[in-house]
Parts: structure tokens; C-alpha cells; sequence
């Protein structure tokens, strides 16, 4: 069984978001990992090659720094690496990282492409499905479970409220939602072994994109830290008229209720 | 000169932490107040090959050099230094004289399953007269047909009872002192070989520590380690590696005992105000950091000498043993003080690193025993 595993670099989510002063995010001196939900991905993908046989690629977009979470997906048990990285791809959207991963992964042979449902970082939950279309196969999100059979899926997902179990055609993209595994750290033996494997790093000629093909179609030009949290409020007095007190401020200042 | 570490150490560090945090961690108080071995992580430890860092391959280890193995022992011991010296005395004391010392057969025969943590080692060579000065050993080895017959006991052996594999020191000859002792390895379950007290301790409470009994036990001669009147010096060369997994065991203890009182200090508030910004309390937090940073220069510089093999390892891993040892009491007793009436009670764990911190002063030779060996060093020739 031929695996793809997409994965992105985020920051460590114990990490304090700062700002640089222009209205982007201040990266320096923050520990960067391996997007937990694509750690979840990759575990599903070591577990199918354990059952199955088979190799698995871990693909991501994304410059020198990322190296270290690609390196870490090897060390975990993943096979080779693909990662695609550009000087166009500096202001990438997530069309154009779908793209530029589609691009990447048509390339390999691949019976199964795994991702994380979300990441961490900005969220946006695109990428996975983008990619799906590009390749022109379908996509499952938020899984918690799959069985391959052959070259059917049947996968158990996440829905307001209850589950729904959906049979899918491979080749498909599944994302993975937190409940799918548990991801297993990598073994002394797997880090030392990781650096043998392969980290195939292509540009976005080599994936037959050109820059313009890569021309991001949106930009955040600023981001915003939430407002400090204001000081808490103690409502003094007996419990029955405090209570009341409380209702009152909830109904008329913070306007909740 | 290059004072960074390589992409697998971080890896690794990571890799440790993040096992040390989500399965030791929890249950670290605990096992200290039950005095309750480790043995379900000393399992998990096995699997990530924590037992096994700086064997070869070809005997199933890891292949990965000192400073692994220090980054290994210092992450664990910063959450729990019982589990940290476990593993120390597992390597150090058991598979490195095995492999330093052992023939061909005897290292096929026992270092895969040590390197794996198949099986669990342990070293017995302290007695209850013999401890700095090993000349006092008691214990007898006498050598019958093909066999050798032990008698005697050891005293305070780290991972006692749990281990599968001993590395024991025995006398076979009293006249010639330190040259009449020889080193064996001697499997549980053996006849005759069983075990006492087990002690009941001050710190690393949840590390088994435990007497060693032999009454006639009979062993192949092909245990022999080395050869007989070689024991002395294999204990030695054992301590001299060993050295590096305590400090490094230390230097974890150092720095779980800051993190924590430099949490504390951001959190608690007195006159106002987070007694961090207090320049009483910044100056025990700057000399805690600063004493930490040059214990952990020594330790890996050690750790790095032990893996090149260019010069002896001896002055540096005492030298990096000493150091870290007393920074990590200092360091300890300074966290404790910072956290005040909390850090006295077990509700806070720098109570338990307090008191964990003291054990690195004392086995695998004393702080004085250090000095000594670093004397002998410098003052030789």
C-alpha cells in the first residue's frame, strides 16, 4: 500500500503568540513541531503500513526550518519524504500549498492520502480538501477511525452531535481528528535511522509549477492578539442577593443573558 | 568548537521529554510516596530504546554516542530521578562493563538483551565494609572444576531485586587486595543467589535498592569477566562511565528544581507584586541558571570525551560528577526557599528533588571520592 502523508510545521502550542510590530507574527525563539492532527495522520499511516506492507511518504511544503518536522515523520516510522520548497511559495495561500502538494503527490505512486483535519496555527482547515480536489478525488474529514478493505475505506467521522460512517473509493483524503490514535513518539533507534532516509526536496519546476502558478489569491496583511483579559469581578453580600446582583450585571452590563 | 547540539540530539531531547512529561510525570509523586518501582516505564523506556543508547547494533543498541545517553538520563531525571538512574545503572553499571570487558560470547549472550531492556542489569559491588575502598570486599569467589562458588553479600545495589543481569565483584585472592578481585556476571534466579533488605530511603524512594545474598551460589566459569585479579579495574573503568549517567542524572534534578521555582516565582504573588520581579529572589533564579548551564558544559564535554575515546574519560566525568551533584542540591535547596512553606511540602515536587538531589553527592563514588580522582589525575606523572 502506497501512503502520502501531508504535513505542515506549526508552532508548539504551549507557545506565547507575539507580534513583530508590522502586523505579522513574531516567530523567533518559539519551538516548532509537527502539526499535532498530522501527527495523528502519520500514526494512521504507520498503522495501515504495519497491517498492510507498503511505504509511507510524508510531503510537506515549506522551507530549511521545516526539516526538523520532517525528520521527526521519519523518525517515527515514515519511509521517505518529499519537500517542496520555493522562494514563490514564500507568501503561499492555502490554494497555493494545495496545489503545490497535489502537484507533489501526483507524482508518487499513492493508494491513500492522510492528513490533519486542522492546524493548529491559523486554522483554516483548507488545505486537505484543496489538495483532494486538485487531485480530482474525493475527501473525508475529521475521521476517527478507518478500515481499508481493497480499495474501499470505511471510515467512521465526526459530526455535530453523533458519528456517520462512510464508505469511500481509494484513492481518497482522509484528515484525521483528534480520538483517531494515539500518536507514538519516535524510537532512539528511529531518530538515528532517520537521517539515512530520504528528503527529496523539489522546487516548483521539478512539481511542473511555475511561480506564477503559485501567485497566492489572498494575503492577511495583519493579525491581532485578543484583547488582555480584563480583571475578574467579586460580588460581595449574602448568596440569594449576590446571585441576583450577578443576574443583573450579566442581563444589563456584560449583556450575556 | 561548536557548542550546539545535533539535529538527532534535539530529537531526542524532545523525544525524552515528551515521554518523561506524559507518562512519568503523573505518577511521579506517587511512586515516590509509595516507594513503587518503575517497572511499567522502565518497559515503555525499553521500547523507545532507552535501555540501550550507546551499544552498537550489532548488539541490538542504538548506536548513538554519550551525549545521548546524558540527554536521556538528564530528561528523565528532570521529572523523575528514579526512573533517571534506573536506566543509569542498567547501562552504566551493568551493559558497559559487559561490553567493555566481555568476551565475544559473553557480549552476544547478554548485551541484546540489555541493550533492548529484554532484560533489566544492575552491579553489585559496595559491601557493608567495603564501599569507597573496595579493598575491603568480603565477598569470596572460589573456583571449583568449572565453576565458580560465591559467597558473601553486596549492599545498596540500585535496581536490586528487579534486575535479571548482575555485574558482582568478588575476592578471590585477600593477600593481593584490590588485585585479588574479580568480576562476574551472575543471573537472577541462580541457586543460592537471593535477595535482603531492601532500604528504605531518603530520596529516588520509587529506585530499588536492595541487598544482594550469595550462599554457595555456583556459576559457569565462563561468567568471568576480564580476568581473575581484574575486577578492581573493571569497577573502576564501570564508575569512571558511570560518572556521566549520575551527573547527567543531576543535572535533571538541577533542572526540573529551577523550572519549577522559576514558575513559582512568575506566579505568586507577595507585597503586590510576582516575587520574581524581587532582586532577592531574581539572584538565587540567575545563580540557579547560570550554576545549571556550566554543570551541563561539563557533563556533555564528558559525555563527549567518553564517546571519542582520544583521552581518558576519568578527571572529566569526575569532575563533571562533582559539579553537578552539588548544583543539584544547591539548586534544590535554593527552589525549595523560593517556593517557602509550599516548597516544604509534598505538595510541590522540589521537596522530592531536594531530597532526590542528595543521592548524586553520595553513590558512584562521593563528592570527596571525586576530588580524589581528580587529584590523582592532576597531580600524576
Amino acid at each position: 500500500m502506497n501512503i502520502v502523508v501531508t504535513i505542515k510545521q506549526t508552532f508548539d502550542t504551549e507557545a506565547k503568540i507575539a507580534l513583530d510590530g508590522k502586523g505579522g507574527i513574531d516567530a523567533s525563539g518559539v519551538n516548532l513541531v509537527i502539526n499535532p492532527y498530522d501527527e495523528f495522520a502519520i500514526e494512521e499511516a504507520l498503522k495501515l503500513k504495519e497491517k498492510f506492507g507498503g511505504e509511507v511518504t510524508v510531503v510537506s511544503v515549506g522551507g530549511d526550518k521545516i526539516e526538523t518536522s520532517v525528520r521527526t515523520a521519519l523518525a517515527m516510522g515514515c519511509d521517505k519524504a518529499v519537500r517542496v520548497d520555493d522562494p514563490a511559495l514564500a507568501d503561499a495561500d492555502e490554494w497555493a500549498v494545495a496545489e503545490a502538494l497535489a502537484k507533489a503527490i501526483a507524482k508518487l505512486p499513492y493508494d491513500i492520502v492522510l492528513a490533519g483535519r486542522i492546524a493548529v496555527d491559523d486554522g483554516s482547515g483548507q488545505v486537505a480538501v484543496r489538495t483532494a480536489d486538485a487531485l480530482g478525488i474525493p475527501s473525508v474529514g475529521s475521521i476517527l477511525k478507518l478500515d481499508v478493505d481493497g480499495d474501499t475505506a470505511t471510515v467512521t467521522r465526526e459530526i455535530d452531535g453523533g458519528t456517520e460512517l462512510i464508505e469511500v473509493k481509494l484513492p481518497a483524503v482522509l484528515t484525521a481528528q483528534k480520538g483517531l490514535n494515539e500518536p507514538r513518539l519516535p524510537s532512539m533507534k528511529g531518530i538515528m535511522g532517520a537521517k539515512k532516509k530520504e528528503i527529496s526536496v523539489q522546487t516548483l519546476a521539478d512539481i511542473g509549477l511555475s511561480a506564477a502558478d503559485a501567485t497566492p489569491k489572498m494575503r492577511a496583511p495583519k493579525y491581532s492578539l485578543p484583547s488582555p483579559r480584563k480583571g475578574g469581578k467579586v460580588i460581595p453580600g449574602e448568596a440569594a442577593d449576590a446571585a441576583r446582583e450577578l443576574a443583573r450585571l450579566l442581563r444589563e452590563e456584560a449583556k450575556v443573558i | 568548537m561548536n557548542f550546539e547540539l545535533t539535529e538527532d540530539h534535539v530529537m531526542m531531547r524532545k523525544m525524552v521529554r515528551d515521554f518523561a512529561e506524559a507518562e512519568a510525570a503523573p505518577g511521579t509523586e506517587e511512586r515516590d510516596e509509595k516507594e513503587e518501582f518503575p517497572l511499567e516505564l522502565w518497559k515503555k523506556c525499553a521500547e523507545l530504546g532507552l535501555a540501550g543508547v550507546t551499544f552498537p547494533e550489532e548488539y541490538e543498541g542504538v548506536g548513538a554516542d554519550y551525549i545521548s545517553y546524558a540527554i536521556t538520563v538528564e530528561e528523565l531525571s528532570r521529572v523523575d530521578a528514579s526512573l533517571g538512574v534506573t536506566i543509569s545503572a542498567h547501562s552504566s553499571l551493568c551493559a558497559n562493563p559487559i561490553y567493555l570487558f566481555g568476551n565475544d560470547e559473553q557480549k552476544k549472550k547478554y548485551l541484546p538483551d540489555l541493550a533492548t531492556g529484554r532484560k533489566m542489569g544492575a552491579f553489585g559491588l559496595t559491601e557493608s565494609m567495603a564501599g569507597s575502598d573496595a579493598s575491603g570486599t568480603r565477598t569470596t569467589a572460589v573456583r571449583e572444576g568449572d565453576e565458580y562458588v560465591i559467597n558473601g553479600s553486596k549492599v545498596f545495589i540500585t535496581n536490586g531485586y528487579y534486575a535479571d543481569t548482575y555485574v558482582i565483584t568478588a575476592q578471590m585472592d585477600k593477600s593481593k587486595g584490590n588485585k585479588g578481585i574479580a568480576a562476574f556476571i551472575l543471573e537472577k534466579g541462580t541457586p543460592g543467589f537471593g535477595f535482603g533488605k531492601k532500604e528504605k530511603k531518603m530520596g529516588i524512594r520509587a529506585s530499588a535498592t536492595y541487598e544482594l545474598v550469595f550462599e554457595n551460589v555456583r556459576i559457569p566459569a565462563a561468567n568471568l569477566l576480564g580476568q581473575e585479579g581484574q575486577g578492581f579495574k573493571i569497577a573502576m573503568t564501570t564508575l569512571d562511565y558511570g560518572r556521566i549517567g549520575i551527573a547527567s542524572q543531576a543535572l535533571g534534578i538541577a533542572q526540573g528544581a529551577y523550572e519549577q521555582a522559576l514558575k513559582y516565582a512568575q506566579e505568586r504573588e507577595q507585597f503586590g507584586k510576582p516575587i520574581s520581579t524581587l532582586q532577592a529572589i531574581q539572584f538565587k533564579l540567575a545563580d540557579m541558571a547560570t550554576s545549571i548551564e556550566a554543570a551541563r558544559l561539563l557533563v556533555y564535554q564528558a559525555a563527549f570525551i567518553a564517546s571519542e575515546h582520544k583521552i581518558p574519560v576519568s578527571k572529566y566525568a569526575a569532575m563533571a560528577k562533582v559539579f553537578a551533584a552539588e548544583t543539584a542540591n544547591r539548586v534544590a535547596t535554593q527552589a525549595v526557599q523560593i517556593l517557602g512553606g509550599y516548597g516544604y511540602t509534598r505538595d510541590y515536587p522540589v521537596e522530592r528533588m531536594m531530597r532526590d538531589a542528595k543521592i548524586t553527592e553520595i553513590y558512584e563514588g562521593t563528592s570527596e571520592i571525586q576530588r580524589v580522582v581528580i587529584a590523582a589525575n592532576i597531580l600524576k606523572g
